[in-house]
C-alpha cells in the first residue's frame, strides 16, 4: 500500500493533527512501509471468524444509578489552559 | 548493609524488627538517586518531600504495630499513572504541566498500604515505544550498559528498580511495556490478566490492551505487590469481579505436576543465538525442577500478532488521544486563526513523532474504505490468536518463551526505523491481544547483557506464573547479579 501525500494530509485532517511538509513526507514513507508489511494479514482465512473487541469480555456491567461525590469545579478547572468564571474557555465554534 | 539492595520482603522484616526506620531507608534511596540518576535517568519527577513525609508516617504506623508488607517501602510510579498533586506527564510535552486532581486506584491502594513514593518513572511518550527513547524529555539508560536502551515503554520504572533507586515500581503494559524492559534490565515484571488490576487513573493508550503491573527485584516481591494492587474496582467497568487470591501462597519451589509448553513460533527468524540458547537452557532447568515440558508446541497465528497489534493498538490510541485538544488540560497552542487551527497546532506541537505516527496509522485503519480490510480484519485475527491460546491451555498450565529476540540494543540504533523498533515486542504483543497474564523473570546473560524468560498463563493464571518463576529463581542466581554503576 503506497500512500500519496494527499492521502496523508487527508488523514491528518481527520485526526485534526497539524503536520509540516517534512512530516507529511516522512509519514508517507513510513506509513506506506508499515502498511505494506501488514498486508500479511490478508493471507489469513477469517471466514466465519467473529471479531474480538475485548479479550476478557464482561457483559452488561451495570450499577445503580446513584449520584456519588464529584471533584470540586476549581480542581477540575485547575489544569485548563483558558478558563473564565468557573468555565472552560473555548474559541468560537461558529464563525 | 546496603539498604538500597533490599527486596520488599527483606526491608519489611528489618522495618518490623525496628532494625531500620523507613526514614533511614528513604534517605538511603534519595542519596542513591543523587548518586546514580545522572547516569541512568529513571525519573521525570522526584517527589522527595512527599517521600520523606510518607516515610515518617510509615514509621508511626510501624511503631503502633500496624502496617502491611509494603509499609514504608520506597517505590516509583510510571508517569502515566495519575498521582494527586504530583505532575503526571506521560513523558509528553502535551502533559508536561499536568497535575492530576485525583489518584489512580492503584495509587490509592498502595498509599493505603503505606507506600513511600520516590517519584515518577520516565517512559516512551504515552507508553508508545520499546526503548524509552520516545520520551519527550530524555532517554533512560540501561544500568547494565549505559550506551544501551533499558527497553520500554516502562523504562524509567524498570531502571529505578534495576539501579537500586527504588525497591519496586509500577509500570503499564499494552504490548510488552512491563515485560520487555524487565527482561532488558534483569528484574521481574508481570502483566496481569486484562481486568485483574484497575485501570482507573491510568492515562489511556489502547484501552482493550492496557494493564498495570509490578516491577520488582524478585518473584516474592511481585506477589506482594500483586496482593496490594489486584481486585475489582467499580470505577473500571472492565475490571474483573473475581476476588484475588493471596499470591504469596503460590511461591512453591517445586514444579512437579505442572505441564509447560514451549511454542516454536516465539523463536523468531533473526533471533539472537545467545538469547535462544539461554531460554532453551532455562526450560531444561524447569524440567529438572519437576515440570513436564513439551518443546514442540505450535501456535501458528503468532506470526500475525505484530500486524494485528499495530493496527488494533494505534486505532484505539487515535480515538483515546483525540481528547488532547488544548481545552480541558494539557498543552494548548495559543496563537491560532480559529478553533480548528488551534486544535491542529496543539497536537502538532504537543505530540512527538511516534505518537503522531500511531495516531495517523490508527486513523487510517479506522477510516472509511479501510476499516474492514485493516481494523476488522485485525480484530478477527485477534480471535484466532486468542483461540490458539485457549487450546494450548487445555494441555498446558503455562507456556515459556523468550521476552525479546535480542539483548538490549544501542541507544539510537532503532529510533528512526519504526518497524525494527516494533519487532522488539514480537514475543510480548500476542499476550496483550489475548488478554492473558505473562511474567518476565531473569534467565541469564549474553555478553554481560540480560535475557528475560517469559512465562504465559491462562486468564487469571497469575498464581501458576508466580510458582514457575519462583521455582526457577530459587534454583538460579541471575536475580542476585547487580549492574555496576
Amino acid at each position: 500500500m503506497k500512500l500519496s501525500r494527499e492521502e496523508v494530509k487527508r488523514l491528518a485532517l481527520l485526526a485534526r493533527l497539524g503536520l509540516d511538509e517534512d512530516e507529511v513526507e516522512r509519514l508517507r514513507e513510513q506509513l506506506s512501509n508499515i502498511l505494506e508489511n501488514f498486508e500479511i494479514l490478508q493471507q489469513v482465512d477469517t471466514t466465519d471468524v467473529p471479531p474480538t473487541a475485548h479479550s476478557i469480555a464482561l457483559e452488561n456491567v451495570l450499577r445503580e444509578d446513584e449520584a456519588g461525590p464529584s471533584l470540586p469545579a476549581d480542581q477540575v478547572l485547575a489544569n485548563a489552559p483558558n478558563r473564565e468564571e468557573g468555565f472552560f474557555k473555548v474559541r468560537a465554534v461558529l464563525e | 548493609m546496603d539498604l538500597c539492595r533490599l527486596t520488599i520482603h527483606e526491608a519489611a522484616q528489618l522495618l518490623r524488627r525496628r532494625e531500620i526506620s523507613s526514614l533511614e531507608l528513604t534517605q538511603a534511596f534519595l542519596d542513591r538517586i543523587r548518586k546514580v540518576d545522572d547516569k541512568v535517568r529513571a525519573f521525570v519527577t522526584l517527589s522527595d518531600a512527599l517521600a520523606l513525609q510518607q516515610a515518617k508516617e510509615a514509621d508511626r504506623t510501624i511503631r503502633l504495630g500496624d502496617g502491611t508488607p509494603l509499609t514504608g517501602i520506597p517505590a516509583v510510579i510510571k508517569d502515566n499513572i495519575c498521582t494527586k498533586g504530583i505532575r503526571t506527564t506521560c513523558s509528553s510535552k502535551m502533559l508536561e504541566n499536568f497535575t492530576p486532581p485525583y489518584d489512580a486506584t492503584v495509587v490509592v491502594k498502595l498509599n493505603a498500604c503505606g507506600m513511600v513514593m520516590m517519584g515518577k518513572g520516565n517512559m516512551d511518550e504515552f507508553a508508545m515505544g520499546s526503548s524509552t527513547e520516545h520520551s519527550a524529555f530524555f532517554p533512560s539508560h540501561n544500568p547494565w550498559d549505559l550506551s544501551r536502551v533499558p527497553g520500554g515503554s516502562s523504562g524509567g520504572s524498570t531502571v529505578s528498580v534495576a539501579a537500586d533507586e527504588a525497591v519496586y515500581a509500577l509500570g503499564s503494559d499494552t504490548g510488552g511495556s512491563i515485560r520487555q524492559p524487565a527482561g532488558f534490565c534483569s528484574v521481574v515484571g508481570l502483566k496481569p490478566t486484562y481486568g485483574r488490576v484497575s485501570r482507573y487513573g491510568l492515562v489511556a493508550f489502547a484501552s482493550s490492551l492496557d494493564q498495570i503491573g509490578p516491577l520488582t527485584k524478585d518473584v516474592t516481591d511481585c506477589a506482594l505487590v500483586m496482593n496490594a494492587i489486584s481486585g475489582h474496582d467499580p470505577r473500571d467497568s472492565t475490571s474483573l469481579p473475581d476476588p484475588p487470591p493471596d499470591y504469596t501462597r503460590s511461591l512453591i519451589p517445586d514444579l512437579r505436576g505442572l505441564r509447560l509448553g514451549v511454542p516454536q513460533e516465539y523463536f523468531v527468524e533473526g533471533m539472537q543465538k545467545g538469547v535462544a540458547e539461554a531460554i532453551r537452557s532455562a526450560t531444561v532447568k524447569l524440567a529438572e525442577l519437576g515440570a513436564e515440558i513439551d518443546w514442540g508446541v505450535s501456535l501458528p497465528s503468532t506470526r500475525y500478532g505484530l500486524a494485528a497489534y499495530y493496527i488494533i493498538a494505534p486505532s484505539e490510541a487515535s480515538a483515546n488521544l483525540a481528547r488532547y485538544d488544548g481545552v480541558k488540560y494539557g498543552f494548548s497552542a495559543q496563537v491560532a486563526e480559529n478553533m480548528w487551527d488551534a486544535m491542529e497546532k496543539t497536537k502538532q506541537h504537543g505530540f512527538g513523532p511516534e505518537v503522531k505516527r500511531r495516531i495517523m496509522l490508527g486513523t487510517y485503519a479506522l477510516s472509511a474504505g479501510y476499516y474492514d480490510a485493516y481494523y476488522l480484519k485485525a480484530q478477527k485475527v485477534r480471535t484466532l490468536i486468542r483461540r490458539e491460546f485457549d487450546q494450548a491451555f487445555e494441555k498446558f498450565d503455562a507456556l515459556v518463551t523468550p521476552i525479546s529476540p535480542t539483548v538490549p540494543f544501542k541507544i539510537g540504533e532503532k529510533v528512526d526505523d519504526p518497524l525494527q523498533m516494533y519487532l522488539s515486542d514480537v514475543c510480548t504483543l500476542p499476550i496483550n491481544i489475548a488478554g492473558v497474564p505473562a511474567l518476565s523473570v531473569p534467565a541469564g546473560f549474553v555478553d554481560g547483557l540480560p535475557v528475560g524468560m517469559q512465562i504465559i498463563g491462562k486468564p487469571l493464571g497469575e498464581e501458576t506464573l508466580l510458582r514457575v518463576a519462583f521455582a526457577y529463581e530459587q534454583a538460579t542466581d541471575w536475580h542476585k547479579r547487580k549492574p555496576e554503576l
